[in-house]
């Protein structure tokens, strides 16, 4: 299998009044071509702000400030804008977390579907509506051609991010970003959409990398997860393994919080504190102070991102 | 759609209503037709039969019933001073005040638009906030004082342009005295253009700048840009057509204000316009003239805030929707 | 919080003086506004006294020019009035009617928003309409209007006696819809609080819970608007005495004295106009500057548009 993402001590800050933020630290993982990758965390943990530093989108105060992203053999940070354009929403798309937010209201479903394509290839736009209305019935969304001239206000929120998905899959990518992509759904349509995604991506043999807080969506879906706890990758493996066999801590606290990994009736554990915001993250093992098992060395030195014997990487000095 | 424009011409009818009751009062109140029509040196007797034969002794909402109906076939009474119809005099100067709120408006729409976009986008360079100060300075200076200074750099000290008139100016279609149609018209127009959009200017500029800044801290755009759309068409299309919303909204209320200033900008450029014969009627009493202006202007402003407000409604797909359902 | 007590509470001291704009404006204001009420004693003439007025001594230039006399720092004006001592008169009944027409506003918008916001139903709905329907006409235009046919009504002569309380009330009444609209969005907000709710439960009469507990949170923006709308007042001030319908030459405000000059302005005497023309930019500036820094710093969610 080929290589198709490679990222390497991606490092993400932001000069902000209070300070400079470091929101993504030496972030570093592989992806193979047609591989479903997810990316777990809580809010703030730097899962989206990784997502948009892959292709480049950080707006200021943001910037990448160190680290490569190789896509398909091509630095991506070192682009310049019309060349990393040309990648974006061609190669590389996004699906954004809330359909309604996310579709420009003042534009039909049409009109935002073939000015994708046409930004990529020279074609016409009856051409382009064509292939709008082709991708649209991929995504199952019944009568394509009436919805062309509809806004995104007229359709269900289901709806809407099935044409966002439409619209990622309209240029061919061979990778897809969701962020979140049913978080702002409806519970019930959840399961479809990600039904959807999951087979389109099989189908068309695209890499997924999928960002989302919701640990029991990426073991459904991914092959493979890293969790991010304060900006940095604490722990990578194979989904099947992390989910039954945790091994950093955080990863532990996380599990153990599901519901659906306790009897009924039982309490559910949760991890004691906060995640600290990523202006007062302390020295050494960012997870340190919300540890059972933090020892001196945690305060002290921070832990690497390593090869442990069970096959996966976890920033532990306590895993072997 | 169809319901809300209704409902929308409904109400702009009850403020012509209004507006025309409030111009009744007034002629009735201070008004003396009498005179308008045979002049002040007429014998006691005489005016007392015309005053009957006119219906003036008739109660007041008979001769309001009388003005309104008179008013909807477009007579206004006699100007006192003119001695013609009130409706004529108005619609005569109407080209000359029109002209130069037309003028006025390319000219905001064509810098406003530019600047307040850059404004926006670039916030933190040397030029925007140079723009964003002389803005704050633009606004705080009167219309009438620019048209003065403009004046007197431009003609008294340069003489590069005329001060003050239409200049020469040509009928066109048999109704419209224009002044766009002769190099010398449009040479007179320059100035009072300019000084009537100095009001406007920051204002717009400052308006757009916002709304653009608003909008372009929005998902979608982030999302455009992650489609890959080239970023002048994220600008035009996706950020700038949001704005355009409440651009209009303001727009439309603003034509009013518009308006009254070429009451000021026609005065200082003695511009033959409908705001400066409003003026003289005030200085003379004459009562029907400055009722008529006022039904007029009412007028202008109803129907372009009814327009704007049903343009909203076609522009805005939300609100097309909600009247839909 | 209430008002006072975010400014109590809050570095709004602190705030200001590290804005340099800010403190200028201050100064150039109190500058001013001194200038202005203390016109009576620090004006080197009484432009008032005919007695002292010569017209032999009309259009002179300003001091420092050849012609200029040192009795007359910035020259005379066409009546042979001393044109800095008329300027600091003008400028005191400019203020006046701003503040003036500012406070009438305050008190009919307050009322009238707070009412609509409170009552709500068909009341607000009406008064509403009604300030919208007045707002698209622009002040302006009202104000215009309404100084035009009091002027027809009462004739020229008792227009220009009265010119002080008439301009208040022109001005006052046509631009009210400003305070109503945010007064009213502002106690919409405060309503569905629960401290309204509490004081409602225990029973106390809707005119106490307005006044008492809904006003006093309406503040901030009205404050905010209060600084933009005396600017806004002065001038339309200036705007109906320069078309003739606000103060007469005989007691010129500083738009009355700019109408006087501009007929002049083809003859080359400039000066008649700018200076009172620069002394009502800078004190409209002034205010518009404080107002700015006011609004970010205090912030509040103005009403859109408005």
């Amino acid at each position: 299998m080929k290589t198709l993402l490679e990222v390497d001590n991606l490092t993400v800050r932001f000069s902000l009044r209070a300070g400079e933020i470091t929101a993504v630290d030496q972030v570093d993982f592989k992806l193979q071509e047609g591989e479903r990758f997810g990316l777990v965390g809580e809010s703030g943990a730097g899962k989206s702000v990784t997502g948009f530093a892959l292709i480049n989108l950080i707006s200021k105060p943001g910037y990448i400030a160190g680290g490569s992203v190789r896509f398909q053999g091509n630095e991506l940070t070192a682009l310049t804008d019309e060349q990393i354009r040309r990648v974006r929403g061609n190669d590389i798309c996004m699906i954004f977390q809330d359909p309604m937010m996310t579709l420009n209201p003042v534009l039909t479903i049409g009109t935002q579907m073939v000015e994708t394509l046409q930004a990529h290839r020279s074609i016409s736009t009856k051409e382009a509506k064509r292939a709008a209305v082709e991708t649209l019935r991929k995504v199952q969304i019944p009568s394509p051609e009436r919805r062309l001239r509809q806004y995104p206000h007229e359709l269900s929120g289901g709806m809407r991010q099935r044409v966002v998905i439409a619209v990622a899959l309209i240029t061919s990518p061979s990778l897809i970003i969701a962020d979140e992509p049913t978080t702002a759904l409806d519970v019930t349509i959840q399961a479809e959409i990600m039904a959807l995604l999951l087979s389109l991506c099989k189908d068309e043999n695209m890499g997924l990398i999928l960002i989302t807080h919701d640990l029991a969506v990426v073991s459904q879906v991914t092959q493979r997860i890293a969790v991010m706890y304060a900006g940095r990758i604490v722990e990578v493996g194979a989904t099947d393994d992390i989910v039954k066999h945790p091994r950093h801590p955080y990863t532990i606290g996380l599990l153990s919080a599901l519901p659906q990994n306790k009897p009924r009736g039982q309490r559910l554990d949760q991890i004691r504190g906060v995640m600290p915001t990523l202006l007062d993250i302390p020295p050494g093992c960012p997870f340190n102070e919300r540890c059972d098992r933090a020892q001196e060395i945690c305060r002290r030195q921070r832990p690497g991102l390593e090869w442990k014997q069970h096959g996966g990487r976890v920033a532990c000095h306590f895993v072997e | 759609m169809f319901a809300f424009s209704v409902r929308r011409v409904a109400q702009a009818v009850l403020v012509m209503f209004v507006i025309s009751f409030i111009g009744f009062a007034i002629k009735y109140a201070v008004g003396d037709p009498v005179r308008d029509l045979v002049g002040i040196s007429v014998s006691v007797e005489e005016r007392e039969k015309v005053r009957e034969q006119l219906g003036l002794n008739d109660p007041f909402v008979v001769q309001w019933a009388r003005f309104l109906q008179k008013a909807m076939q477009g007579d206004l009474g006699m100007s006192y001073f003119f001695k013609r119809p009130a409706t004529d005099v108005i619609l005569k100067k109407a080209p000359a005040t029109l002209e130069l709120v037309i003028c006025s408006s390319f000219i905001v729409i064509l810098v406003s638009i530019p600047v307040g976009i850059f404004a926006a986008v670039r916030p933190n360079s040397w030029l925007s906030r140079f723009l964003m100060g002389a803005s704050i300075v633009g606004v705080s200076i009167p219309v009438f004082l620019t048209a003065i200074v403009l004046i007197y750099i431009f003609a008294v000290e340069l003489h590069w342009l005329p001060s003050y008139g239409r200049g020469e100016t040509q009928m066109l279609w048999g109704v419209w005295d224009s002044g766009l149609a002769t190099a010398d018209g449009l040479q007179h127009l320059i100035l009072p253009s300019i000084a009537l959009s100095s009001i406007m200017l920051p204002l717009f500029i400052r308006l757009i700048r916002a709304e653009m800044k608003e909008v372009l801290e929005t998902e979608y755009i982030k999302y455009a840009r992650a489609k890959g759309i080239a970023p002048w068409r994220v600008l035009i299309v996706h950020a700038f057509k949001n704005t355009l919303l409440p651009v209009i909204t303001v727009g439309g209320v603003q034509l009013g204000t518009m308006i009254a200033f070429t009451v000021l900008t026609e005065t200082v450029f003695q511009w033959q316009g409908m705001g400066f014969v409003f003026l003289e009627a005030v200085e003379r009493g004459d009562t029907s003239l400055l009722v008529a202006y006022l039904v007029f202007v009412g007028a202008v402003f109803v129907v372009v805030n009814t327009v704007v407000d049903i343009v909203y409604g076609l522009v805005n797909p939300m609100v097309r929707i909600a009247s839909r359902s | 919080m209430s008002t006072l007590q975010k400014i109590r509470q809050s570095d709004l001291l602190h705030n200001f003086l590290r804005d340099p704009l800010a403190v200028g404006s201050f100064f150039v204001l109190l500058v001013l506004v001194a200038a202005g009420f203390l016109s009576p004693l620090i004006a080197p003439h009484d432009p008032y006294d005919t007695t002292t007025i010569d017209i032999m001594d009309s259009e002179m230039p300003p001091a420092w020019m050849d012609g200029g006399e040192s009795r007359f720092l910035l020259g005379t004006d066409s009546q042979g009035r001393d044109l800095l001592s008329t300027i600091l008169y003008g400028m005191r009944v400019s203020i006046l009617i701003g503040i003036g027409a500012v406070v009438l506003q305050a008190f009919l918008g307050i009322f009238i928003g707070l009412t609509s916001g409170y009552v709500g139903g068909r009341l607000d709905a009406f008064l509403m309409r009604v300030a919208d329907v007045q707002l698209s006409f622009s002040t302006y235009m009202v104000a215009i209007f309404i100084g035009a046919i009091f002027k027809t009504i009462f004739g020229v002569g008792l227009y220009a006696q009265v010119a002080v309380p008439f301009l208040i009330m022109v001005i006052g009444f046509a631009e009210w819809p400003q305070y109503a609209r945010t007064v009213r969005a502002s106690v919409l907000a405060e309503k569905k609080q629960e401290y309204v709710e509490a004081a409602r439960v225990i029973g106390f009469p809707s005119s106490r819970i307005m006044w008492r507990h809904i006003l006093p949170n309406a503040l901030t923006p009205v404050l905010v608007i209060s600084t933009v709308q005396v600017a806004n007042a002065i001038m339309s001030e200036a705007a109906l005495s320069f078309i003739g319908l606000g103060m007469p030459v005989t007691r010129p405000s500083l738009g009355s004295l700019i109408k006087i000059g501009f007929e002049y302005v083809f003859s080359g005497t400039w000066w008649i106009t700018l200076f009172p023309g620069i002394v009502l930019v800078l004190l409209i500036l002034a205010i518009n500057l404080l107002g700015d820094w006011l609004r970010d710093y205090l912030n509040p969610k103005l009403y859109k548009g408005a």
